[in-house]
Order: structure tokens, then C-alpha cells, then sequence
């Protein structure tokens, strides 16, 4: 069974939550006990209807101020198979949640309210969906029922969001437009009753028929851990634990290591015990090699026609997520998938203004929460990143202040 | 408009054509299997001090064989602690040791009984007593005596809607404490577990794992659980329209008075504040068939979740997992 993860994104009271909350009681996601937990939620609170808005919102703080503040992460499942929904809030630091919850997404459903068409956020929505580089973006024409189910308005809508689209997509992302009615249940796992001249499928449907193809990325096997067991039956075990980030790896292939540059064979591919003869990507395995070499935490199995850059300079593109702003010239670390280093921001190039999609390259000099800008950073050592718009799953980085340790921005190798 | 969203009798079945689809629920995703050791794995290289905290359920049972294929042909590198409140179920204990045996893994207990003894922790009183809350006192003590700087723990974000919103990497302060406002954004698969002295991390291998994930899981690794997950003769209270395990911990009332039913736990915490639920489930075909019709959410059988809707968020502040 695979999973499909997708990100939503939504302004305030488009019906994001209402829509989620659709999706589970039609896909019978929802149990008993938690639909009695909301119907006496909600009478607490003195509405007289549901408000599925309170089945995600988790903290203290949301359900008092009545807004999602954070991340949440939904789960269900169709014969088909099993979906991971990270709901993205649609006002609360709404570029740094909006970017850490599509990160690991394939699919990002973009909410508009059909009364009011096209907002800034919806800028901003398809600006990050490509950054990431998301594939597959459904927009969900939302509340149709209280626009007549009008057919004008929905293809208006469409028209505007297209114009949009064509200034931000990559070439390859597809995007489907849907309209429904999440209050009503039309056009989620039904087909719409109402709007007769929709020739689509419905959401569900749409969300069980995508699959993508298989694009084939350079192999990238970073070292996580090495296993040396020294029992009796293991003496000169040396077997190099870790998950493929890209391509694949098969028994008895040359491969390089990086930094070193020595070459091994592959000897065996194992997972527990079980020996494969390939082994693709995200796949936790652990390779054993033919001939000694020096291998570490933080190296790189590559092959050897197809290598990554060793990198000491990076240009990126940045998205910062700190209260406290990104400076030139300052140190961090720099953290790219289980490698690191530290980095010194050499050069803050420019700063992006999503909405207008203008790049600002004049007088900056700070890169502030939520802002997106471009940055060249030095490292002390050599990073094996690809450009992450060649291959995603090797390029990216995240910046860590090594004061507050916190995770400070996300990059993405230019 | 009351039952505007739930009014209609919808279902999936209608879909894929009144349930002739082909079930694909018996599957379990191996990505997620992928990702918890990837997890593993990088707690035992960014962590000096790691340990397991194992309850005894099936969760940290998981978590347990994840850790061994993790690094496998080596052994797991971190002891499995346990902080037995004194109300575990003999079942969940004895398999505890046997478990331990098997695996060859160091196995740490602390008492919440010494807890007690030493005047740290308060017995409750009334008929909803229980160790719960109390435990935390424990393991926190733990973590300070073997200065633990990473815990990895079985819970999962589908269980309850504050745990939904927590991190894989969760850092805690040196009081145990979660705060939600302050957690790390967590991008891709990378895991930033900077700490600095005296804070710990709080690992959570398989947050995105469901119920229905774990038991396909156990069932398809053919993985042993205790034995009080399958359907047996117990004697039992009804309170509260549920079914309390009868023990000498639980303080009943008069009128409570113990009967035999055939019931199996859907979910093992202590004694006294996990419910039975009645079932003739005796495999795991069984077990997810329930699951898969069941009407109540697993932790629908947590008493300790029902004390208010915040519960779960308000014990994580206090350094529960």
C-alpha cells in the first residue's frame, strides 16, 4: 500500500477545516466517540452546528482564540490507500508553516472561497507549491452553494487562478480545478448533483487516481551510521546504515565515496537480514562493500558518472523562519539531509516579494520571518548537494543557530 | 443546520461501487517501517545518551523490533527503560522480561512506588485514582540519574489532537516540559536535535504510523504481543458505560460489583485507567476486523484522556510523553 501526502493551504474561513473534516466522515474516518467529543464541543462553545474546525485544532491556544496555529498532521485511509494531510494555517506565520508543511508533500490543495476569488495568499500559495516544487496542485473552488453553483463564477475563478499559474508553475506540475461544496458534500467523495455542467472527477476520486511517473534521479546514498557489531559471527562486519535518497543501488555496482573519492564494490544490500539485490529510493538499508575503505557519518555513496557537486559555495534560495532576522556575514550551521557544517552567510543577493513576484537585489540587508530571498553562504566543508531543482530529494538544506540551536530557514540549492 | 455535514448517509462504498472494491486495508505502507528507522538511526548518532521508553503495549512492542532491524546484525544500542507504576497488567510485565531476554536489549526499571516513598509523588485518592499523571514524576527522576538526552517513545499523532501537532524531534526543557509555541519547524526528513545541557529530546518513531498501521504491521512481521490483546475471560466493573479491569488498585464503589466477561484491551496503560472492551477477537485477522468496523477511536478507552479536552496537551506541558 503507498501513501499519498498532501499539503492544504487556505485563507481565513474558506472552509479548509470544514472541507478536512468532510473527507473524514466520508471516508468513515471518524469515530463515534470523537464526533459526541465535537457535538458537545461545539454546544459549549453556543454554535448549534459542528464545527469540525475543533477535530484539528489540538492546542489550548487554537481552540481559545478560535484560529490553527500550527501544523497538524491528519491521517486516513481508502481501500486505495493511506493519506497524510499536513493542514497548514491559513494566517499564523503562514510562510514558515506553509513551507515546512509541504515539504514533504506530493500534492498541495489550494482553497478559494468562491465568493471571493483570487486573494494574496493565493499568490502565495502557488509561489511556495512551486518552490518545492510540488507536482500536482488541486484547486478547490470551495462554497459553491452560496454562489448559485455558477458555473461563470467557477470558470472566472479558474481563469484568474490560471494567470497566476502561468507566471509561477514548472514546467511538468499539473494542476486540476474542482469545484465544490464542503458544507454540502458536493464534489468531495460524490459526484456533484448540483453542478451538472462539471465533467471532472470529484476530489476523493481525483486523489485516488493520481500517480506520478517515475522520474530517474542520480543515486545518493548518504551514510548515516555505521553498523560494527564485533560478536563472534559479525567479527569484520562493517555494514553502512542509511536511507537512498534518490536513484537506486544494485549488488555488485561500483560505487564513490564522498569526500574521499575511493571506489568499492557493492557487496550486499541487506534489510534485517534479508539480502536484496536492488534497493531504491527512500529505503532504509544497509549496504556492506567489497574492499576496505574509509566510510563515516556524513559521506556519500555515489556513482561514479553521475556525481553530485562537492560544494564549499552555495547561492540558494532561502526562506527564513526566526524571529530574528538573517544578517550577512553571520555563522550558522548548515544541515544538509544527515550532513553538516558550518556556514557563513557571505552575501544576502536579493529578496523576493511573492505577491508581485518582484525580486528586490537593492539595499538589502536583513531577511526577516517568513520573508523568501536569495543568500550565498561559504561552508567549512564540502557539501554533496545536487540543485534542488534537478533533484529534490538532495537539495535542500536547513540553517540551525548554533546559539538557540534552533532551526532559523530552509534552502534550496540554486 | 445542525446536521448539514453529517445528515447525509454517505460512504465510501458508494464510490467504488457499494463495496465490491478490492480491500487493500490488509497492507501495511512499508515506507513508514523506512522512516522509523531512518529515525532510529539518527537518534543513536546525534544522541550520546538515548533510551527506549517501553510501556509494554504494542507501540513500544514496535518500536522495540524497529530498533532491532535499525542496526541489525548489532544490537540495539540503547536500554529499554521501563517505569513501572505498580498497576501494570502481570501480562504486560512478564512479557517486558521476556521481551528483553529475547532481544538481548539492556532492560532499565524504575518504581513509581519509590517515587512515593521518597515523598515526590502523591497517591490519588477516590475511585479514579490511578498512576497515571504520577509517573511522570518517575521518569523524569530517571532521565536525571542516567542522564538521558534523547527518549524515544511510541506514540503516534492520530492517537489525540495534541499529540497530532507534535514534532518527530520534540525538545523538552530540563523540567520535562513540552511547549508548543516553541517547537522546530521540521523540514523534509531532516531531524535537528541540538540540545543544549540539561534539555532532552523526545523521539517519536512512528508519529505517523495509525492504529490500524501498527496491527498490520504485527501481524505481517508475525511479532509477539501479551496476551491481554486477545480476547479472554475477566473480571470486570462497568462504570462509566465501560469495562474496568477488577484488581486490588482499583477503588470501587459499593454498588461496583465484579462480574466475568470476555473482553480484550484495544489499548494497555495501567491497570486503572485502561478500559476493556468486550470482544471474541482471539487473532489478529480479528483484531484489525475490529478496528476496521469499530465505532469508538483507540483512545476512546483512556480514562485518563477523559478528564478534560485539553488532558493530553496539559500532561505533555508536565513532561508526560
Amino acid at each position: 500500500m503507498d501513501i499519498l501526502r498532501i499539503a492544504t493551504a487556505g485563507s481565513v474561513d474558506d472552509g479548509k477545516s470544514t472541507l478536512i473534516g468532510r473527507l473524514l466522515y466520508e471516508t468513515k474516518s471518524i469515530t463515534k466517540d470523537k464526533i459526541e467529543a465535537l457535538e458537545s464541543a461545539s454546544k459549549r462553545k453556543g454554535l448549534n452546528f459542528l464545527d469540525l474546525s475543533l477535530l484539528t485544532d489540538g492546542l489550548i491556544a487554537e481552540r481559545e482564540q478560535g484560529i490553527t496555529i500550527d501544523v497538524a498532521n491528519i491521517y486516513f485511509s481508502t481501500p486505495q490507500r493511506k493519506y497524510i494531510i499536513a493542514d497548514t494555517p491559513g494566517h499564523f506565520e503562514y510562510t514558515r508553516n506553509m513551507v515546512t508543511g509541504a515539504s514533504n508533500t506530493k500534492v498541495s490543495m489550494i482553497l478559494i472561497d468562491a465568493r471571493n476569488g483570487v486573494l494574496e495568499q493565493t499568490f502565495r500559495h502557488f509561489f511556495i507549491a512551486s518552490m518545492l516544487r510540488i507536482p500536482k496542485v488541486i484547486v478547490c473552488v470551495n462554497k459553491m452553494d452560496l454562489v448559485g453553483y455558477s458555473e461563470e463564477k467557477f470558470y472566472a475563478i479558474k481563469a484568474d487562478v490560471q494567470a497566476i499559474a502561468d507566471k509561477v508553475s514548472f514546467k511538468g506540475q499539473e494542476i486540476t480545478f474542482i469545484p465544490m461544496s464542503s458544507l454540502y458534500g458536493q464534489n468531495i467523495s460524490i459526484q456533484t448533483t448540483e453542478m451538472p455542467w462539471y465533467a471532472g472527477l470529484p476530489l476523493l476520486a481525483e486523489l485516488e487516481s493520481t500517480s506520478f511517473d517515475e522520474i530517474k534521479k542520480p543515486a545518493r546514498f548518504p551514510v548515516q551510521f555505521v553498523i560494527r557489531p564485533k560478536t563472534e559471527e559479525f567479527h569484520d562486519y562493517r555494514g553502512y546504515a542509511g536511507k537512498i535518497a534518490s536513484g537506486s543501488f544494485a549488488v555488485g555496482e561500483e560505487v564513490t565515496v564522498l569526500p574521499t573519492g575511493q571506489t568499492s564494490k557493492i557487496a550486499t544490500i541487506e534489510k534485517f537480514g534479508t539480502q536484496l539485490s536492488t534497493a531504491g529510493a527512500k529505503e532504509s538499508i544497509v549496504i556492506t562493500l567489497e574492499t576496505d575503505v574509509d566510510v563515516s557519518r556524513g559521506n556519500m555513496l555515489v556513482k561514479a558518472h553521475n556525481q553530485p557537486n562537492q560544494l564549499k559555495e552555495i547561492t540558494a534560495r532561502i526562506c527564513w523562519m526566526d524571529s530574528q532576522a538573517l544578517v550577512s556575514g553571520r555563522t550558522y550551521i548548515l544541515q544538509h539531509g544527515i550532513n553538516d557544517s558550518k556556514a557563513k552567510i557571505i552575501s544576502l543577493n536579493s529578496k523576493i516579494d511573492v505577491v508581485n513576484q518582484d525580486t528586490i537585489e537593492n539595499g538589502v540587508s536583513a531577511l526577516k520571518l517568513n520573508e523568501i530571498g536569495e543568500i550565498t553562504l561559504r561552508t567549512a566543508k564540502p557539501i554533496f548537494a545536487d540543485k534542488y531543482e534537478d533533484n529534490p530529494a538532495n537539495g535542500a538544506f536547513i540553517l540551525i543557530d548554533d546559539q538557540t540551536n534552533s532551526t532559523v530557514g530552509v534552502g534550496f540549492v540554486l | 443546520m445542525s446536521n448539514t455535514i453529517l445528515d447525509k448517509n454517505l460512504s465510501i462504498n458508494s464510490l467504488f461501487g457499494g463495496g465490491v472494491a478490492t480491500p487493500k486495508h490488509g497492507y501495511f505502507p512499508r515506507e513508514l517501517e523506512d522512516e522509523a528507522i531512518y529515525i532510529m538511526r539518527e537518534v543513536a548518532a546525534q544522541f550520546e545518551k538515548p533510551a527506549l521508553l517501553f510501556s509494554g503495549g504494542k507501540d513500544s512492542i514496535t518500536l522495540v523490533r524497529l530498533a532491532q532491524k535499525a542496526f541489525y546484525p548489532g544490537k540495539i544500542p540503547f536500554p529499554l527503560v521501563h517505569v513501572d507504576t505498580g498497576h501494570n497488567f502481570p501480562e504486560t510485565i512478564e512479557f517486558r522480561d521476556w521481551l528483553a531476554k529475547e532481544t538481548g536489549a539492556e532492560l532499565i526499571v524504575r518504581y513509581v512506588q519509590d517515587s512515593i516513598n521518597q515523598g515526590k509523588a502523591k497517591e490519588e485518592t477516590g475511585k479514579y485514582a490511578s498512576r497515571n499523571v504520577l509517573q511522570t514524576v518517575t521518569l523524569l527522576d530517571a532521565i536525571e540519574e542516567f542522564k538521558f538526552d534523547a527518549c524515544i517513545g511510541g506514540a503516534r499523532r492520530d492517537e489525540e489532537k495534541a499529540r497530532a501537532k507534535e514534532r518527530i524531534f520534540s525538545v523538552r526543557d530540563d523540567f520535562g516540559q513540552w511547549d508548543s509555541k516553541r517547537q522546530r519547524p521540521e523540514l523534509f526528513d531532516m531531524l535537528n536535535g541540538r540540545i543544549a545541557i540539561g534539555e532532552n529530546v523526545r523521539v517519536f518513531p512512528i508519529s505517523n504510523w495509525t492504529e490500524l498501521d501498527v496491527w498490520n504491521y504485527i501481524k505481517e512481521e508475525k511479532m509477539a504481543i501479551p496476551s491481554i490483546y486477545y480476547s479472554h475471560q475477566r473480571q470486570v466493573i462497568e462504570r462509566d458505560g465501560m469495562l474496568w479491569a477488577d484488581s486490588e488498585h482499583l477503588n470501587k464503589d459499593a454498588d461496583e460489583i465484579p462480574f466475568e466477561a470476555t473482553v480484550r484491551f484495544r489499548t494497555v496503560g495501567d491497570m486503572t485507567c485502561t478500559a476493556a472492551v468486550a470482544s471474541e477477537a482471539v487473532e489478529l485477522d480479528d483484531i484489525i476486523g475490529e478496528i476496521l468496523s469499530a465505532e469508538i477511536s483507540e483512545r476512546g478507552a483512556r480514562i485518563d484522556d477523559k478528564r478534560s479536552e485539553a488532558a493530553m496537551e496539559k500532561r505533555k506541558q508536565q513532561g508526560y510523553f
